[in-house]
C-alpha cells in the first residue's frame, strides 16, 4: 500500500520580469510516495531550482504561483502560514544543496553547526554532540568524535557533502530534497554519496527528491522519474519505462546524447539541435516542437501528460496516434 | 617528427606541499591527450605550468622542441598565440563588461596585431564555433552556458594556436551540450590540425575525444597509454576503480563496481611505498616498495601487481 507523501498538483508559477512573465514552471504534476526516492531529470532551465524552491516556499519577491498545489502529507504549503512552514522545513522536508563547499559555515566547527541545528530538540549540549557524532558515523566520516571540533575548510568536498547529508537527516525528515548533490564531486565520490544514500534511505526510510542532470546516477538510484523541460513535465513513470521504453522524444533523446550511453569511440556523439525556448515568450503548441524531429500538425496544440500505463505518463501527441484527432 | 609539447620530470610545489612529483609525457602533432584524475590530483597544475601559469620548480616543458619553462613574461608573449587555453568556467572566464566581439577579438590587441580586420575576425571565429554573427553585439549574461563555452572556443582559436590546453571542456552541467562540445573539438581538430590536452574527471568523453591518455594520482603518472588500450585493459587498480565508477544511464546494468577506499591521502603526508596502497583492492605486501613507470607495448603502468599483464 503506497501513501502519498508529497503531490505537486497542476503546479504553476511565474516570475514578473521587466520583459513580463517568465513562465517558469506550467501545469507540473506529480506525486512522491512514503519513502521512495524520485529523481527529477532536465537540463539548465528547466526549472528544477524553480520547482524546489516552491516545496520549500523559499521564493524570491517576484515569484507568482499562478495555479496549484503543493501538498505534503495532505495539506497545501503554498497556502499554509509562515509558522507551518518554518516548522517543517529542516524538520520534516530537509535539503541538501549542490555546492558542499558553501553549504556551512565556514568560521563554526562542525560540531557546532551540528549541534545548533537540533535547537529544536530538548536534550542537553552533551546530548546533542552525541547525536551529530552518530549522524557523521552513518555518512561514514572516520573517528567523528574528534572531526566535530574540526572546522569545514578541513574536511574534503566528498566529506562535506557527506557532512551536509548528515546534518539534512539529523531531524529524521519524511522528505529530503537533495539539489545535483553529486554535480561538484567526483565519480569515484559520486559513487561513494549514492551508495550512502540507498543506505540511508533504507535505514531511515525518508523519501528523496533527487534532481540530477546525470543520468547514470538517476539511473541507479530512483525508482520513479520525471522528466522536464523548459518548465514543463515532458514524461515520468518508473526508472525501467523510462530508461528503457522512453515515450517522449525529449527523453529518448536526452539518453542517446549521454557519452555514457555510447560505448563505441564516437567522433561524432548525437546532440539536440537547436537551444530551449525564451519562457517569456512561450511559442505556442508543444514545447519541445521547434527541436522535435517527428514533430506533425497535431503538435501545434499543447499535448497534456497522458497516463499511458500503471508505470509511465508522457505529454506526446505521438502516443494518441492511434486516436481520432 | 618531434611531438609538439614535450613534458619531462616537470615539478610544481606550493611551499611544502608537492603537487606535481615529475610528470612526464608527450603530445605529437595533431593528437589529442587526455590528462585525467580525481580533484586534487594536480591535473590543472599540469596544464597552467606548461601554459607559464603556475609555478614548475624543475623539469622540462618544450614546446615545438623550444624550451620554455622558467621562460620570462616577455619572452614567453610572443609563445602564447600558439598555445592557447581553455578555462574550466565558461561564464567566469569572460569578462562581463565585454562584448563578444570583443572578447574574441582580444588576444589579436593583446599580441599586437593592429592591422586586423577585427570585425571580419569575430565573424570568422563566431561562424567556426556555430554561432550566428550578431552574437558579436552580445554580453556574456546573454549567452546560456553551451554559447559561453563555444565563445571560450572561439577566443583559444582566435590566434591559430598549434596547441590548446582545456582545462574541463565539458564540466558544464547539459549532456546535449556536452556532445555539441565534443564534435566542435574534433570537427576543429580535424580541420585546424590542432594538438590539444584535455584536462578532465569524466571518462565517459575521454573516450569520444583523445588518442592517448594518462592517469594523473597525487601529482604522478600512474598509467599512460592509448586511451583504447586502457578502456579495454586498464593495468593500474586506481584507473580500474575509476573505469568501474562511472554510473551508466540503465537501471538494469549491474555494474561490477571496484571500490576505491576512503579519500586521496594529503599530499603534505605522502604514503610511503606505492601512494595507492592505502586505498587499493589488490595491495600486498610488496607494495610497501616504491613502483616506478614501467613500460611494455607502449602502455606504461607505475604498479607492482599490474592487472591484464
Amino acid at each position: 500500500m503506497t501513501e502519498k507523501l508529497l503531490e505537486i498538483d497542476d503546479l504553476s508559477v511565474d516570475y514578473e520580469t521587466a520583459r513580463g512573465d517568465l513562465k517558469a514552471l506550467r501545469n507540473i504534476t506529480f506525486d512522491v510516495n512514503k519513502s521512495e526516492i524520485v529523481g527529477i531529470v532536465g537540463e539548465s532551465g528547466c526549472g528544477k531550482s524553480t520547482l524546489i524552491s516552491a516545496i520549500l516556499r523559499l521564493i524570491a519577491p517576484n515569484t507568482r504561483f499562478r495555479s496549484g498545489e503543493v501538498r505534503f502529507k495532505g495539506e497545501d504549503l503554498l497556502t499554509a502560514s509562515e509558522r507551518k512552514i518554518r516548522d517543517l522545513r529542516g524538520d520534516d522536508i530537509s535539503i541538501v544543496f549542490q555546492d558542499p563547499m558553501q553549504t556551512h559555515n565556514p568560521v563554526i566547527s562542525i560540531g557546532q553547526q551540528m549541534v545548533d541545528i537540533q535547537h529544536r530538540s530538548k536534550a542537553n549540549k552533551a546530548e546533542k554532540r552525541a547525536t551529530a557524532a552518530k549522524m557523521l558515523g552513518a555518512v561514514g566520516i572516520p573517528d567523528p568524535e574528534a572531526r566535530l571540533s574540526q572546522f569545514p575548510h578541513e574536511f574534503s568536498g566528498g566529506m562535506r557533502q557527506r557532512i551536509a547529508i548528515a546534518m539534512a537527516l539529523m531531524s529524521e525528515p519524511d522528505l529530503l530534497i537533495a539539489d545535483e548533490p553529486t554535480t561538484a564531486l567526483d565519480a569515484t565520490l559520486e559513487v561513494q554519496i549514492i551508495e550512502r544514500l540507498k543506505d540511508l534511505q533504507r535505514d531511515f526510510g525518508c523519501a528523496i527528491l533527487f534532481i540530477s542532470h546525470h543520468l547514470g546516477v538517476i539511473a541507479e538510484l530512483c525508482d520513479r522519474v520525471v522528466v522536464m523541460y523548459a518548465g514543463a513535465v515532458v514524461e515520468s513513470g518508473t526508472v525501467r519505462e523510462i530508461f528503457h521504453h522512453p515515450k517522449h522524444p525529449y527523453t529518448r533523446r536526452l539518453i542517446e546524447c549521454d557519452p555514457g550511453h555510447i560505448k563505441e569511440r564516437a567522433r561524432v556523439l548525437p546532440t539536440i539541435p537547436g537551444e530551449v525556448p525564451d519562457l517569456a515568450n512561450l511559442p505556442t503548441g508543444c514545447i519541445f516542437r521547434d527541436r522535435c524531429d517527428q514533430a506533425f500538425e497535431r503538435c501545434a496544440e499543447v499535448p497534456p501528460l497522458t497516463r499511458l500505463s500503471d508505470g509511465q505518463n508522457a505529454a506526446c501527441w505521438l502516443n494518441h496516434a492511434e486516436e481520432p484527432a | 617528427m618531434s611531438p609538439i609539447l614535450e613534458v619531462k620530470d616537470l615539478e610544481t610545489s606550493y611551499g611544502h606541499v608537492n603537487v606535481l612529483a615529475g610528470v612526464s609525457f608527450s603530445v605529437e602533432q595533431g593528437e589529442t591527450y587526455a590528462m585525467v584524475g580525481e580533484s586534487g590530483s594536480g591535473k590543472t597544475t599540469v596544464i597552467r605550468a606548461i601554459a607559464g601559469l603556475a609555478p614548475a620548480q624543475a623539469g622540462s616543458v618544450k614546446f615545438d622542441g623550444q624550451e620554455i619553462r622558467g621562460m620570462s613574461e616577455k619572452n614567453l608573449r610572443p609563445l602564447r598565440k600558439d598555445i592557447a587555453m581553455m578555462f574550466q568556467d565558461p561564464t567566469g572566464s569572460l569578462s562581463p563588461r565585454l562584448t563578444i566581439r570583443n572578447l574574441i577579438t582580444e588576444p589579436y590587441k593583446i599580441q599586437g596585431m593592429k592591422d586586423r580586420d577585427l570585425d571580419a575576425e569575430a565573424k570568422r571565429l563566431l561562424e567556426l564555433v556555430n554561432l550566428p554573427s550578431h552574437f558579436a553585439n552580445r554580453y556574456p549574461y546573454q549567452l546560456s552556458g553551451g554559447q559561453a563555452r563555444r565563445v571560450g572556443v572561439a577566443r583559444a582559436l582566435a590566434l591559430e594556436p598549434k596547441l590548446i590546453l582545456a582545462d574541463e571542456p565539458t564540466a558544464g552541467p547539459d549532456v546535449s551540450v556536452q556532445g555539441e562540445l565534443l564534435n566542435l573539438l574534433n570537427d576543429l581538430r580535424e580541420r585546424l590540425g590542432l594538438s590539444m590536452v584535455i584536462i578532465t574527471h569524466n571518462l565517459n568523453v575521454v573516450r569520444h575525444v583523445s588518442d592517448r591518455m594518462g592517469i594523473l594520482y597525487l601529482g604522478r603518472l600512474v598509467e599512460e597509454g592509448t586511451t583504447e588500450a586502457i578502456f579495454e585493459a586498464p593495468r593500474h587498480p586506481y584507473t580500474n576503480c575509476l573505469l568501474s565508477a562511472n554510473p551508466e544511464p540503465d537501471p538494469d546494468a549491474r555494474l561490477e563496481r571496484i571500490a576505491l577506499k576512503g579519500e586521496p591521502p594529503s599530499l603534505i603526508k605522502r604514503p610511503s611505498g606505492c601512494e595507492f596502497r592505502d586505498r587499493c583492492p589488490v595491495a600486498s605486501d610488496i607494495c610497501t616498495q616504491v613502483p616506478s613507470l614501467e613500460v611494455t607495448d607502449g602502455h606504461a603502468v607505475r604498479c607492482l601487481t599490474p592487472l591484464h599483464l
